[in-house]
């Protein structure tokens, strides 16, 4: 690999594992991820994406391993890493309470967005996902296509390097999770890098690059194509069948 | 600063909830109003039941003094023993009082005169109490041809129960509200899911926590203000001392009792486990703290347990102020006291806090 590629890679991980007692919930996973990719992470209920994502960001400590984020250590730098990345989680992340303008001013706010920018950026936004007469709503009377739509522009509202997604358009119908797979397109052509967890194949097919776990372990790692001509078959659905048949973990 | 977005939000949730923001108006009201007519500890309308052996006037005198005092219903009187038995075993009255035939004898003497008090103890306060009553109206009574011991309360004079209690019930609702409402407040975001957006935010460690602990803060001091003016209305009771005292060591006291609620939320994982944990350091603070029982009654070991308590130091400082009318230099080692609490559990609850599991 050459320096210029070295560079490029907004994610690189080696050998990192995650237990919990005698669990092994993470084991021993190596992969890397390039400046405006789009990563698909696969895997059954219990594979080990959400903890390997959760690592990746700061939110729960690696038992060993390496990782760099943006460039920054995940053991040492954790709070430089934060202030790189957006996050939107699987639980729904939102304030129900507050109305849409507030969630994203506080959002805002919290990444040190300047006060005078926030006003006009959240307009720009919310004019853009063609919102604007909702800027007033409680975000509790949105329908979820909507709330995870927001939710996703509120996790790159501070123009991160990259941002995870854990399983975002979980309960929504595939016409809406096409709808939010063109605003998550959308953040990669700004250079946006998206890492994300799915256990859609529609979604697997949207991704640059994927990799499927299978009880903690990465099983395979390519795009969509190679992966169907590597296993031999027509659809992804096929793939992940053949690797999570495998699988000893119940759910 | 960050920390204002964050306490833009805390203050929004806060009045947009259909329920807290009426619940810390209407509680104090309604304890302060009702509870102090209520836990009163003053033994009054004690139906007693004389036996008069002697039937002389000194007896009769004796008995009118008792029938006036507002102690004691006079129930009957009543020449055998074992009629006023009867009524005492019939639940009809509270006490016997014996009067043997040499009574006035004794009196003209000036010799032990023999009075016999039985009092149904099954509520042993209200038969100790009642019966100490009765013994001290009787030795008024044949003291007064003899020396009278004289008896002075200070600072509550008229021994009102109130006085005593109401200093402590302004302690109890700062426990509970200021103790429980930010425990329930971070745990609900850890349910929810939405601590986690905080959590994976460049947002330091204290500036969460601060941004949680101000508005109960706030809260506490509005909950003490709507004390303070009740009581003053209600009761025309007000502080012996000065109100900044009082304000200064409450600042103090509601510091402590939420920080010592985030680090409950901290260690809980559910609504459920925040709720039981912080049921029982109320129960204990609330017994243990001298808020109904004398502090110097306790056991000597309770007595190191309770000094472990931040309450213990606040209700004492409460009632100091409120009845003795005692100034900050007097209070001074209990204020520094309180100042350390107010570090140590707020220090804890940052350092408690995990941004990473």
């Amino acid at each position: 690999m050459n320096n210029n590629d070295s560079i490029n890679k907004v994610i690189k991980v080696e050998n990192l594992t995650k237990k919990f007692g005698s669990f092994v919930a993470v084991d021993n996973i190596s992969f890397e991820v390039g400046k405006g990719e789009i990563f698909g992470f696969l895997g059954a209920n219990g594979a080990g994406k959400t903890t390997a994502m959760r690592m990746l960001c700061g939110l729960s400590k690696a038992s060993s391993g390496k990782a760099k984020v943006a460039g920054f250590d995940i053991y040492k730098q954790t709070e430089e890493i934060k202030k790189r990345i957006g996050y939107m989680s699987q639980k729904f992340s939102l304030y129900e309470d507050l109305t849409v303008y507030e969630n994203i001013r506080l959002y805002g706010g919290i990444y040190g967005i300047k006060e005078k920018d926030i006003k006009p950026r959240a307009y720009d936004l919310l004019e853009n996902l063609n919102f604007l007469d909702k800027k007033d709503a409680l975000v509790k009377s949105l329908p979820l296509g909507w709330k995870q739509k927001l939710a996703f522009s509120v996790a790159v509202f501070h123009k991160p390097k990259l941002v995870f997604l854990d399983e975002p358009t979980g309960g929504v119908d595939p016409k809406t999770r096409r709808q939010f797979w063109e605003q998550i397109y959308e953040a990669a052509s700004r250079g946006i890098t998206i890492f994300v967890t799915t256990h859609y194949m529609d979604e697997a097919e949207y991704c640059d690059r994927l990799s499927i776990m299978v009880d903690g372990k990465i099983e395979a790692l390519d795009s969509p194509q190679n992966l169907k001509k590597q296993f031999n078959v027509n659809s992804m659905e096929d793939v992940f069948h053949t690797l999570a048949s495998k699988a000893k973990r119940g759910d | 600063m960050k920390i204002k977005y964050l306490l833009e939000k805390e203050f929004k949730q806060f009045f947009r909830n259909a329920f807290i923001p009426k619940m810390v108006i209407i509680y104090p009201l309604l304890v302060m109003l009702v509870i102090p007519l209520i836990t009163n500890l003053d033994i009054k309308n004690l139906d007693i039941c004389i036996v008069d052996k002697d039937n002389s006037s000194s007896s009769r005198k004796l008995i009118q003094k008792i029938d006036a005092s507002n102690y004691f219903v006079l129930d009957k009187v009543v020449h055998k023993y074992s009629e006023a038995l009867e009524e005492i075993e019939n639940g009809n009255i509270d006490a016997i009082l014996e009067i043997e035939s040499d009574f006035e004898k004794h009196m003209t003497n000036g010799t032990n005169a023999n009075i016999q008090i039985s009092a149904n103890a099954v509520d042993g306060l209200k038969g100790g109490l009642g019966s100490s009553y009765l013994a001290s109206i009787i030795n008024e009574f044949s003291g007064d041809s003899l020396a009278s011991v004289s008896i002075q309360h200070k600072y509550n004079p008229l021994l009102d129960y109130k006085r005593f209690m109401i200093p402590a019930l302004i302690v109890i609702l700062l426990i509970l509200l200021c103790g429980l409402l930010p425990a329930l407040n971070i745990v609900n975001e850890k349910e929810v899911g939405t601590i986690e957006q905080l959590n994976v935010s460049p947002i330091s460690k204290l500036q969460l926590i601060l941004a949680k602990l101000i508005p109960y803060w706030i809260m506490g001091l509005v909950i003490l203000s709507i004390c303070i003016i009740i009581v003053w209305l209600v009761y025309s009771f007000v502080p012996a001392g000065s109100l900044f005292t009082i304000y200064l060591v409450s600042i103090l006291f509601i510091l402590i009792m939420s920080g010592f609620g985030i680090l409950i939320s901290n260690i809980s994982s559910s609504m459920q486990q925040a709720l039981f944990v912080v049921f029982f350091f109320m129960m204990i603070f609330m017994l243990i703290s001298g808020l109904f029982t004398p502090f110097n009654s306790m056991p000597q070991w309770a007595r190191i347990f309770s000094s472990c308590l931040p309450p213990r130091y606040f209700i004492e400082i409460m009632r100091d102020v409120y009845l003795k009318g005692s100034g900050i230099i007097d209070l001074y080692p209990k204020f520094l006291i309180l100042t350390g609490f107010v570090i140590l559990i707020n220090f804890w609850a940052i350092l408690t806090y995990r941004k990473q599991e």
